[in-house]
């Protein structure tokens, strides 16, 4: 029999509903592979009583018969971005030291509802921001893959972020399934990273309410399971319309494990030619290819589109999302909650508070939006950078008028080692540039692990869909997966797990 | 009546803009679920949304966008089906979010007009620029410890209007006739209640001044927080003459942010231009467009109720009053429901004498608000119909009026206890005439001399003769006809 630990959520759920273990059981496999795993430092928090407690009231329901669904008793992580009631939340900033929020957020309350078991609390880039989880108070998370040749052997890796414990978790066999959230990349590149699936959903489609604020116009939460089958379901418990979030759209959840049906037959695929990028790395170029063969295959028609802004969708990015935040973050001052380091004024309590309080990132892009938005470069910056996003977003409606989903890679690399680009912003800001795009544009998008590189990491393919079509995004990523048959588990040799 | 500031090379005048806000009356906040009551314990009416907890978000109250469009259409002014709100950026411990949540350049409310009515009886059109709702801060209190400020979040987050006029007012007059009107339609409306001295209506004051003639508009200075009409009045003077000073000086009017001391009734600078705010407007991510349809505005339009200048109109026109007392009697709400009853079935005219002399001095006198009135409108009422069937003459009515201000009595029962109905037999009244004409030969004398005055003196000895009871009306002819036959 399979490791409890390496149990994917419908292979869980069948496990719990044929008794073959309970919930309590399944709780005590992962808080055991937590203490075990301390090394990655996925977690910020573990929560092994909330976790037995939830998985003892899982097994309760079953034994009357009246489970919750699909999640009653499912063991997943929590992004520390999320707000969970009386339990530590962080958001990876020295800020928050000590905040308990007296609230839950909407997405973890439906999760929370549909039975599900919180594990704890997963490490990110500080606010999310981030993209190789090197910017959290509480430390780097370290990739549990590891290069099996070339000059990365024996280095450790990063996990991608800004969800980098998510994935970590997830890939690490220390959570069956974590929430994550995406800003321009923060679900899909870690996944990427990670070998795992995540789906950033449509913007609007899951509820921000209770979930730390990094951008509001683009923070989206979403899944990161072992399958895409997975992420159907988790994301079914996580939507829905919330009347607390006036963003939230009122729109119906489907049942998106029902529609994944693996019949791509017939589906167009757009495949963008703005993003084969000059110097691209030929093996994730090699992989794009291979899901283009993958899904003629399994009968789509691929035809070339154009998104002509794409080149301008970085830059964008990082005028709007820092302006958001500049705004957003403004609330961690010292006089309320968190982090206060006293000074002898209002202004020098604000200074030192915040000074310690945030990290360089955090501090850089509240700089970097506070300028945006200043009086002489609104127009200049801001404005204009609404205007790209418009276009942006124009872009993908024509390119949806020929296709009904689109095929990129998720990233422009494999996972890196840890403290490569540490010291250069810009570049690390790259990591986000296939992702970037949809998030402007509000549009669902998922990574799928797809193959590895010659080093033995993985790597992800991005499938993008129209607004609210996750369904048909799930569908040719699952197509995807089934021809990809990826069953790498970290530090084994391709395939050696399946 | 202009208003000139005599300059030592010129005279000058002053060009006034206000921008008055106006807390909404609504049960709920702006965008939270928290209590607006007013004097609740400190930190008793705070949301999550309302302290700014993380991952907190707002959503919009609909009653305060209902009375933000009402009063818009108390102000004759265009509605905006679409509106933005947007984030005005700045850091005070008073401000949980860092950020006030306002309307820059797409308000709910457009262009408007409000109408002035002056003391002689002129009106005077004042543009409205705009009307946008936003939040209202916390309150520091600084005076509680002797280190440390405290926080009062209850006032986080209650809904305003802030009302922006044109530069169109010349006078300290003129803006506190601004200001009084502005209090009438709100309260007319029910949007606001209108009480400075509580802060729920406050006044930034935006002065600048320019020679008579010119039409420039030079640099202002903004005096904040003003919160009286008085002292809206007295904060113009000061700084139109100051900058005037400035001027004359060979010096330059800097654009700034002064307080006005009302203790010395004067203006103080607070921070200068550079030391100015940017506050980084942008649109709030975390809020939609505002956007409702017309349907929506009409009803509201519906079910306005009559305002001050269509009860005026109405007192003009169909009552007859005089424009200046048709709007005396109309700028508080009270006053005009209570003239009204007065006025039901008796000479609107007189009923409006009776309300702004009589009554009104004797509220100034005890120093009540007419809803708290001694005498009721009904009462008042009653003793207009005792003089228009001639139960007592006007001069007895105002002795009754001091007895109903006194014991709250109704005039018929005080008229009975205590005799004053008029004398209206002939045969009485002609006695006392006689009497009067008997005893006062010299005045006859002068009278049929051509001295018609003294006529007074002989209606004097009959009313002193019967008490004042006489019908004055029979006297009067009586006398007349006695003393020229």
């Amino acid at each position: 029999m399979t490791k409890l630990t390496d149990l994917t959520i419908a292979g869980a759920r069948d496990g719990l509903n044929n008794s073959d273990f309970s919930a309590t059981e399944l709780a005590e496999a992962y808080i055991q592979a937590i203490d075990a795993g301390g090394d990655l430092n996925a977690y910020i928090t573990a929560t092994p009583d909330v976790a037995l407690d939830r998985a003892r009231a899982s097994d309760d329901r079953r034994a009357k018969d009246a489970p919750l669904g699909a999640m009653d008793g499912i063991p997943i992580a929590m992004k520390d971005l999320f707000c969970t009631e009386g339990v530590l939340t962080t958001a990876g900033s020295h800020i928050l030291d000590g905040f308990v929020p007296p609230y839950e957020s909407t997405v973890s309350a439906n999760l929370r509802s549909a039975g599900a078991v919180m594990l704890g609390k997963t490490n990110l880039d500080e606010f999310a921001m981030g993209s190789a989880n090197i910017t959290s108070y509480f430390g780097p998370v370290k990739n549990p893959w590891k290069a099996q040749s070339g000059p990365l052997v024996g280095k450790d890796l990063v996990p991608g972020g800004s969800s980098g414990g998510s994935a970590a978790a997830v890939a690490g066999g220390l959570a069956m399934a974590a929430t994550g959230t995406d800003t321009g990349g923060s679900i899909r590149q870690p996944a990427s990273f990670c070998g795992i699936v995540g789906l950033k959903p449509t913007y609007g489609r899951c509820s921000r309410w209770g979930v730390v604020a990094f951008a509001s116009s683009l923070d989206q939460a979403g899944p990161m399971t072992r399958t895409v089958q997975d992420a159907a379901i988790m994301l079914g418990a996580m939507a829905g319309h919330d009347p607390k979030d006036s963003t939230s759209a009122p729109v119906a959840v489907p049942d998106f494990e029902a529609a994944l049906n693996g019949d791509v037959k017939g589906l167009t695929i757009g495949v963008p030619k703005e993003y084969k990028m000059d110097a691209m790395d030929p093996e994730i170029q090699a992989l794009w290819d291979q899901g283009i063969a993958w899904l003629q295959a399994a009968g789509c028609t691929i035809k070339e589109v154009s998104l002509p802004h794409t080149k301008y969708a970085l830059a964008a990015y990082y005028i709007v999302a820092p302006a958001e935040a500049s705004a957003n973050l403004a609330r961690y001052d010292g006089v309320r909650y968190g982090l206060r380091v006293a000074g002898d004024s209002l202004d020098d309590m604000y200074m030192n508070t915040r000074g310690e309080g945030f990290g360089d990132e955090v501090q850089r892009r509240i700089l970097i939006g506070t300028y945006a938005l200043s009086s002489g470069y609104y127009d200049a910056y801001y404005i204009k950078a609404q205007k790209v996003r418009t276009l942006i977003a124009n872009d993908f409606k024509t390119a949806f008028e020929k296709v009904d989903a689109i095929l990129t890679p998720t990233a422009p690399s494999a996972a890196f080692a840890l403290g490569e680009r540490q010291d250069d912003p810009l570049a690390m800001y790259l990591n986000d540039v296939f992702t970037v795009p949809t998030s402007l544009a509000g549009l669902p998008g998922i990574s799928l692990p797809a193959g590895l590189n010659g080093a033995g990491l993985p790597l992800g393919l991005q499938v993008i869909g129209r607004a609210f079509d996750e369904a048909t995004v799930l569908n040719v990523a699952g197509a995807l997966e089934t021809a990809a048959c990826f069953h790498a588990l970290p530090g084994t040799d391709k395939g050696a797990a399946s | 009546m202009s208003y000139v500031i005599k300059g030592e090379t010129c005279d000058w005048e002053v060009v006034i803009g206000l921008e008055v806000h106006c807390q909404v009356i609504s049960r709920s906040k702006l965008f939270s679920g928290a209590s607006t009551a007013f004097g609740a314990e400190a930190n008793t009416q705070v949301s999550l949304v309302d302290a700014a907890m993380p991952g907190m978000l707002p959503v919009i109250n609909e009653q305060c966008v209902r009375q933000a469009i009402k009063t818009g259409l108390g102000l004759k002014a265009q509605i905006n089906t679409r509106s933005v709100f947007a984030r005005k950026n700045y850091f005070y411990a008073d401000l949980p979010q860092g950020y006030q949540i306002s309307q820059a350049d797409q308000p709910i409310v457009g262009p408007g007009t409000i109408i002035l009515d002056m003391p002689d009886g002129t009106t005077r059109n004042i543009g409205i620029e705009r009307l946008h709702l936003e939040q209202d801060a916390g309150k520091s209190l600084h005076d509680q410890d002797p280190k440390r400020s405290f926080i009062d979040l209850n006032r986080t987050g209650v809904a305003l209007m802030e009302v922006v006029s044109d530069p169109d007012m010349r006078s300290p007059e003129e803006a506190g006739a601004y200001l009084r009107k502005m209090r009438s339609i709100v309260r007319y409306l029910e949007t606001c209640d209108g009480n400075m001295d509580q802060g729920s209506m406050r006044c930034d004051v935006n002065v600048s001044v320019r020679p008579v003639g010119s039409t420039e508009l030079r640099t202002r200075a903004e005096t904040k927080n003003v919160n009286s009409v008085r002292f809206a009045m007295q904060a113009i003077e000061f700084e139109a003459a100051r900058q005037v000073g400035v001027y004359d000086g060979g010096g330059e009017v800097v654009q700034e942010t002064r307080l006005f001391d009302a203790q010395k009734g004067e203006t103080r600078s607070m921070r200068s231009k550079e030391h100015a705010h940017d506050y980084r407007y942008f649109p709030d991510p975390d809020l939609l467009p505002l956007v409702f349809d017309q349907a929506l505005i009409d009803e509201i339009r519906a079910s306005l109720p009559e305002l001050p200048d269509q009860r005026k109109d109405r007192y003009i026109n169909t009552f007859g009053l005089s424009p200046y007392d048709a709007g005396v009697l109309v700028a508080d709400k009270d006053t005009a429901v209570y003239y009204e009853t007065v006025a039901q079935g008796r000479d609107p005219k007189l009923a409006a004498n009776w309300v702004i002399s009589n009554l009104f001095a004797m509220l100034k006198g005890h120093g009540v608000a007419i809803a708290d009135s001694p005498v009721s409108a009904a009462h008042l009422s009653k003793l207009l119909g005792l003089i228009a069937d001639e139960t007592i003459s006007g001069r007895i009515a105002k002795d009754v009026f001091e007895i109903m201000v006194e014991s709250g009595d109704d005039p018929e029962k005080i008229v009975a206890e205590k005799g004053l109905r008029q004398i209206t037999d002939s045969g009485a009244i002609e006695a006392a005439v006689d009497a009067a004409i008997a005893a006062g030969t010299k005045q006859v004398e002068q009278y049929r001399g051509g001295n018609e005055k003294i006529l007074g003196w002989f209606v004097g000895q009959v009313m002193k003769a019967t008490q004042g009871k006489a019908n004055p009306g029979q006297v009067n002819k009586l006398l007349k006809d006695k003393l020229n036959g």
